[in-house]
């Protein structure tokens, strides 16, 4: 198998120093992603005050039996990127690879639900802008929940799109032993930004799907 | 400190040749140059509507340009002065080629994403270029809606998208800056031992990390909604259009900071060496500048008082921007201790800094004067706002941009720029700048509008005082273009310190080798100290 | 971080998995009754509660350096000044007499 060497860059002193910087400019990197969320997240909060009604009932629109697996599938793909660090650190290429695998399709099962969901808003016309017929006696600004919804779960999805790319580069790499004991900072900063996308999710399902949810879950 | 040999190395300028050594270059001192060429072409795009703008402003009525045309004329003024030029000037620039060196290092953390993030800046500056060429925007840097988002008939996505991708220029360059002050610094140079300049962009990069992302965001929004009609900052539909100038302002007020901080590091780098002085008060002026990115965050809503914001918010504001005047009045006062019994000289860039002294306290001031609720109502959208800002904007980050540039061109290049005719030159844009803004407070207090072409015949002489006065400033920058390329071929050689400054960054060869430092510098003495600062005498 | 000294046992991850699941299920469930106000409060209070788990587990800032607990609070931080001040807003408007809401 090919040997692992640690890549110690000519303007570090020591392999500490790299990974401790590349951790810093990592979790710098997350702050402004918390902040381009924030953005959504105030926006929805503002208009969640202004309009509860419109986000109430949009919000029973929203299939939450569907919603809540999601959320499992999403978690299980934090499982799996999580231990794929883990073998990462223990020196397990392989089996890091592997991980990172399981993580690729239990993204793509979460991006292929949230598909079916948009399809079926598509059919019920609920994509303002694109398509929008609600139905009669819906509530007038029912377009601002909507296009949050697509809005937000839109960039989230965009940013799982660009971490199944990252996934799929930092597998290989693992799987032909790049990555070792003493270096595996590119499958940690992927976890790091895999944990950051599950965190916005953990936040948006409950905001978005459970809004006075007595009311039964529609689909 | 040992000093390292210039003479077997070849500098960073030397050794590889071509273009693609250049455009491929993972060294920042290269990189710092590329953005130079970058900043430089956009300052002169800006200055070029500037000069229409004026011109325009001769006279009362609107007869240059017609309305449509004025508004696009101010729009990309606006636009590319403040993205491409102000914000990336001192720290692409001068930050890239300065702080590795300053604290010992080789590079900053991130070689490849220093030099993504000139791609990325000039990415950006393309296709803002294009929404220019293409016809242009007329929405006001500001792109308020509902105009922008609905009902604006200008090239609005082009000129966006081309700050929301140079919005990450600045996003990365943070994260590196960040990174970097925290892990590469030489042994034994603790945080407090750091040239004030560092600290000035270790704050400024918090801001361009926390706040930069929100204008992303809040773009996207204006495009979502230009292309769809979804309602979210349309009141027909819902939308409340206010959200929008809460969005917008949260980010580009800090970024004022962003553009101002970095000056402010400058400044006191200048300062130190022009008194032959450490700079009094090092501590308080190094927590100023974290202040005033904290507190920066919390003040944008002093843009909205007449917005059809809540008045009681409007009190919060106007509280918490007399509070962030303070750290900035405490700099200022800073400086000027570090002035009192120093041995002074008034070399090009020491000018440059006492023209900021002078020009930003009044910058600063009159921010107070808009901080007060009761006067915003009065001066909001007036003169007296442009001529605020640009008092803080151009007589202060410009002047110190070009005191900065100065200071450390002889480093950078190894050539001397012209002396006398420097000092001239400074004193001219000195001259220049407070003929052009000075008349325009009182025009703004008078009541004459922004934005507007046409004005009541009562103003005209201020205008035209206000013209003559670009007209002066003008030259001052063109000639400074003019003499410092001049001296990359003809200026005199420069030795390592030519200044006689202290800092790092003057142990090495000017210009510096590609790796900075033939060993790791040890750092013994605390900042400032000129005990082992060599003093070269130059004419 | 990266100290790759610090490897979490199997255990704690599948508990903190566990967990998350648990949350998951927990806040589903107790959006299907109406508490009023305190529905919010308990989704965000669960949702809360998750984001911690991964965050000092998953992400392992539990076992981590000072300067990356502040780097993970500092985002979170930053938006709540922007919800405070932007309510301080919204939440104090006075209607005007003659406009819809």
């Amino acid at each position: 198998m090919s040997e692992t060497r640690a890549v110690l860059a000519h303007h570090f002193e020591s392999l500490e120093q790299q990974n401790e910087a590349a951790a810093i400019g990592m979790w710098a990197f997350l702050v402004q992603e918390v902040m381009f969320f924030g953005g959504l997240f105030t926006t929805y909060l503002v208009y969640r005050v202004l309009h509860p009604g419109a986000f109430a009932e949009g919000s029973a629109h929203l299939p939450v039996a569907l919603g809540t697996a999601n959320t499992a599938v999403l978690i299980g793909s934090s499982l799996t990127m999580a231990l794929g660090v883990r073998a990462a650190q223990l020196g397990r290429g392989r089996q890091c690879a592997l991980f990172l695998a399981a993580t690729i399709v239990l993204a793509f099962a979460f991006l292929g639900v949230k598909g079916v969901e948009y399809a079926e808003k598509w059919e019920h016309g609920l994509i303002p802008g694109v398509r929008w017929s609600p139905e009669a006696g819906a509530d007038a600004r029912l377009n601002l929940f909507f296009a949050l919804y697509f809005v937000m779960t839109g960039c989230h999805a965009l940013h799982m799109l660009v971490g199944i790319v990252l996934m799929a580069i930092v597998a290989g790499r693992a799987w032909g032993g790049r990555y070792s004991r003493a270096n595996f900072l590119g499958v940690e900063c992927l976890g790091l930004y895999w944990h950051f996308v599950d965190l916005v999710w953990i936040f948006l399902f409950p905001l978005l799907y459970l809004l006075h949810g007595h009311r039964g879950g529609h689909s | 400190m040992s000093a390292p040999h210039a003479g077997e190395r070849p500098s960073y300028l030397g050794g590889e040749y071509g273009l693609r050594s250049w455009l491929l270059t993972l060294d920042h001192k290269r990189i710092g140059l590329l953005y130079l060429m970058g900043v430089s072409a956009f300052f002169l795009v800006g200055g070029a509507f500037a000069v229409l703008i004026r011109l325009e402003l001769l006279t009362p009525s609107g007869d240059l340009f017609q309305s449509e045309t004025y508004n696009k004329l101010f729009t990309l003024h606006g636009i590319f002065m403040i993205f491409f030029f102000l914000l990336p000037s001192i720290p692409a620039v001068l930050g890239n080629f300065l702080l590795p060196l300053m604290i010992g290092a080789r590079d900053l953390a991130f070689p490849r994403i220093n030099l993504l993030s000139w791609y990325i800046y000039m990415v950006g500056g393309l296709f803002t270029t294009y929404a220019m060429l293409a016809g242009g925007v007329d929405t006001g840097w500001t792109f308020y809606t509902p105009y922008s988002s609905t009902y604006a008939n200008s090239h609005v996505i082009a000129a966006a998208l081309g700050i929301f991708i140079s919005g990450f220029s600045s996003i990365l360059t943070g994260v590196n800056f960040i990174a970097t002050i925290h892990k590469l610094r030489a042994p034994g140079l603790t945080w407090f031992r750091l040239p004030l300049f560092v600290w000035a962009h270790y704050a400024t990069s918090l801001i361009m990390v926390l706040g930069t992302p929100v204008i992303a965001i809040t773009i996207l929004l204006v495009a979502v909604e230009r292309l769809f009609h979804v309602g979210i900052f349309d009141p027909a539909l819902g939308g409340d259009p206010v959200l929008f100038q809460h969005l917008f302002w949260f980010y580009s007020h800090p970024a004022v900071y962003i553009m101002i901080l970095p000056a402010m590091g400058v400044i006191s780098e200048v300062i130190a060496c022009f008194s032959r002085k450490r700079v009094f008060g090092y501590k308080i002026v190094a927590f100023s500048s974290l202040a005033i990115a904290v507190l920066g965050f919390l003040v944008w809503g002093h843009h909205m008082f007449v917005s059809g914001q809540s008045v009681y918010a409007g009190v919060v504001f106007s509280l918490l921007s007399f509070l962030v005047a303070i750290p900035s009045a405490v700099k200022v006062f800073n400086w000027t201790a570090t002035l009192y019994r120093g041995s002074i000289s008034f070399e090009a860039p020491m000018l440059y800094a006492l023209g900021f002294i002078g020009l930003f306290t009044i910058g600063g001031l009159t921010g107070i004067f808009l901080a007060t609720l009761a006067v915003d109502v009065h001066v909001h959208d007036t003169y007296f706002v442009v001529a605020h800002f640009h008092f803080v904007m151009v007589g202060g980050a410009v002047m110190a941009y070009l005191g900065g540039l100065h200071f450390w061109w002889p480093k950078m290049f190894g050539r001397l720029y012209p002396e006398m005719l420097a000092r001239v030159t400074a004193v001219i844009v000195f001259v220049g700048f407070n003929l052009t803004f000075l008349p325009q407070f009182v025009l703004g207090y008078l009541g004459m509008p922004r934005r507007y072409h046409v004005y009541p015949d009562e103003f005209q002489v201020l205008n035209v005082l206000s013209t003559a006065g670009a007209s002066i400033l003008g030259l001052g920058f063109l000639m400074s273009a003019a003499y410092l390329p001049w001296s990359l071929r003809f200026g005199k050689k420069a030795g390592r310190n030519p200044f006689g400054a202290a800092g790092l960054e003057w142990t090495t060869a000017s210009p510096p080798m590609a790796h900075n430092f033939e060993s790791v510098p040890e750092v013994q003495g605390e900042a400032y100290e000129r005990e082992h600062v060599e003093e070269e005498l130059h004419v | 971080m990266s100290e790759s000294g610090h490897v979490l046992p199997l255990r704690v991850y599948f508990a903190v998995f566990t967990a998350l699941l648990a949350g998951t299920a927990l806040t589903t469930w107790v959006a299907t009754h109406d508490l009023g106000p305190w529905n919010d409060l308990v989704a965000l209070s669960i949702a809360g509660t998750k984001a911690t788990l991964v965050i000092l587990y998953f992400m392992h800032v539990r076992y981590a350096s000072r300067l990356i607990w502040i780097f993970s609070l500092a985002g979170f931080l930053w938006l709540m000044l922007f919800f405070v001040l932007i309510l301080a807003d919204y939440q104090t408007r006075v209607p005007v007499p003659g406009w819809a809401g």
